[in-house]
């Protein structure tokens, strides 16, 4: 960004731009280091790919499993993927002039969480179809399972940030990071996992994506608060 | 500031609230034994056998209230938690700390005899149901917040970075409590409830209440132990403990 539009940006201090500021900043960064993104990608496949190879190829069993498996595997990624939004801007001090800037951090960190879902996320969302075919789901159930994946994933990065900042600096910080989010991604496993379900059992499968729908209204203004105290605590 | 508030504030200081805790551990320490006495004395010796169960739903006197405080207590350190942020309070952090032990202790108690209740009773020692598989997660939502704290070495910063867990994690206790109508599987439902007449003999009920009572008592009692010696471990430098531990020895 050169000198004239940093200044631009930085004279209007709102909020929104505070959140547009840092997603172009963090995007640049994803699409510079393709090969991290791909391998966040092929992870997600592989471990996808395990389970046929674990529990046998009968096309009934897969078929049963495909969206837990599915949901289980996006959940990994996601964790996998968690430690690459705040660790090397905390690393290099990046971090610390963020948190000082004129915009309101949370919003800078929303940005930041909005870009790391479009480089991780979005992608894993756009891959699944083709996986749940190799797991022998129908049209509406795929349909079903993706959509629950687009509402989802972008709640798992939210809640999943407040988990990387809480552990920035922090000894144990892969393992610990597991154990924190986790437990607080089972809701939405179980919705998400619930909406095929539901398709399965002959009923509508729109009350479970509401609730992740919801799920994600609540992250979307939550998340980035409880964040940006996490951030602030962890530069103290 | 009035001089109402000065003296309701005195008590958030460590150094005045020691010795106030300290005064206050034998009146709960001491009708958490005899309560638990006698609830352990009306539940299973007084109570009668249940005419479907057997003796094995007497595990309900343990399980029952331990499931409460698993829960309860969670909600308690969000509330501390939420103080210790808002007000920058060193004795709540002190306290959420204090209360995660006992928390986790209740959550596994209840894990442990709600297994061993659904052998003879559904057939099997675990069901993947919802209310047993939230109150796992509560027990991993408990490990977390410990495992962040002893991650931390600051111990004001895990204060406050364990408050943020907290509170997210709080999110988690209505989803606990409410996930038998939600989620209708083959856990039962609520037996207790306050707006239904009870479906239970009245000894039974009572039995309960006084585990019930026991177990708070005991919960408090033991968290003021330990807040005790988390304010001796982390006041140790100063001048008042200096001068306490001088005049113990």
């Amino acid at each position: 960004m050169n000198e004239a539009t940093l200044q631009a940006s930085l004279a209007d201090d709102s909020a929104w731009s505070g959140v547009a500021w840092a997603l172009a900043r963090d995007l640049k960064l994803a699409l510079r280091s393709k090969a991290e993104l791909g391998v966040q990608l092929l992870f997600y496949v592989i471990v996808v790919s395990l389970f046929p190879l674990g529990v046998g190829p009968e096309p009934g069993i897969l078929r049963t499993l495909g969206p837990g498996v599915l949901w289980v595997a996006a959940l990994l990624a996601s964790l996998l993927a968690l430690p690459r939004l705040f660790a090397a801007d905390f690393a290099d001090g990046t971090l610390e002039q963020i948190a000082l800037a004129p915009y309101p951090l949370p919003a800078l960190i929303a940005g930041k969480i909005l870009a790391h879902w479009l480089a991780t996320g979005a992608p894993l969302v756009a891959l699944s179809p083709l996986l749940a075919m190799q797991f022998g789901l129908g049209g509406e159930e795929t349909t079903i399972l993706a959509v629950g994946l687009l509402l989802g994933t972008p709640t798992l990065s939210l809640l999943g940030a407040i988990g990387a900042a809480l552990t920035l600096g922090v000894r144990t910080g892969g393992a610990l990071l597991a154990l924190l989010i986790l437990p607080l991604y089972v809701p939405i496993l179980i919705f998400g996992a619930g909406a095929v379900e539901a398709l399965r059992a002959g009923l509508a499968s729109g009350g479970e994506l509401s609730i992740l729908a919801a799920a994600l209204l609540a992250a979307v203004v939550g998340a980035p608060l409880a964040c940006a105290a996490a951030v602030r605590i962890a530069l103290d | 500031m009035s001089t109402g508030s000065l003296r309701w504030f005195k008590y958030a200081s460590p150094a005045s609230f020691f010795p106030l805790a300290g005064k206050l551990v034998p009146w709960f320490a001491v009708p958490a034994a005899l309560l638990a006495a006698a609830g352990l004395y009306l539940g299973l010796v007084v109570a009668p056998t249940d005419a479907q169960q057997g003796d094995a739903y007497r595990i309900i006197f343990i399980h029952v209230p331990a499931a409460w405080m698993s829960m309860f207590i969670y909600v308690v350190m969000a509330f501390w938690s939420a103080i210790a942020l808002s007000f920058n309070a060193r004795l709540s952090g002190m306290m959420a700390q204090a209360l995660a032990p006992t928390g986790a202790l209740f959550t596994f108690i209840a894990l442990w005899t709600g297994s061993l209740w659904g052998r003879p009773a559904w057939g099997t020692y675990w069901a993947w149901d919802a209310r047993m598989t939230s109150e796992l997660i509560l027990l991993f939502l408990y490990f977390g917040y410990l495992a962040l704290r002893g991650a931390i070495a600051d111990a004001r910063r895990a204060d406050r970075a364990g408050a943020v867990l907290v509170l997210v994690g709080v999110v988690n206790i209505p989803i606990i409590y409410f996930s038998v109508k939600w989620w209708n599987t083959l856990h039962q439902g609520a037996t207790v409830s306050l707006t239904a007449a009870p479906k239970m003999a009245a000894i039974m009920l009572s039995a309960m209440l006084i585990m019930t009572f026991a177990t708070w008592f005991y919960a408090i009692a033991i968290t003021l132990v330990r807040v005790r010696a988390i304010i001796l471990e982390r006041e140790g430098k100063s001048g008042w403990a200096g001068e306490l531990a001088g005049a113990v020895q």
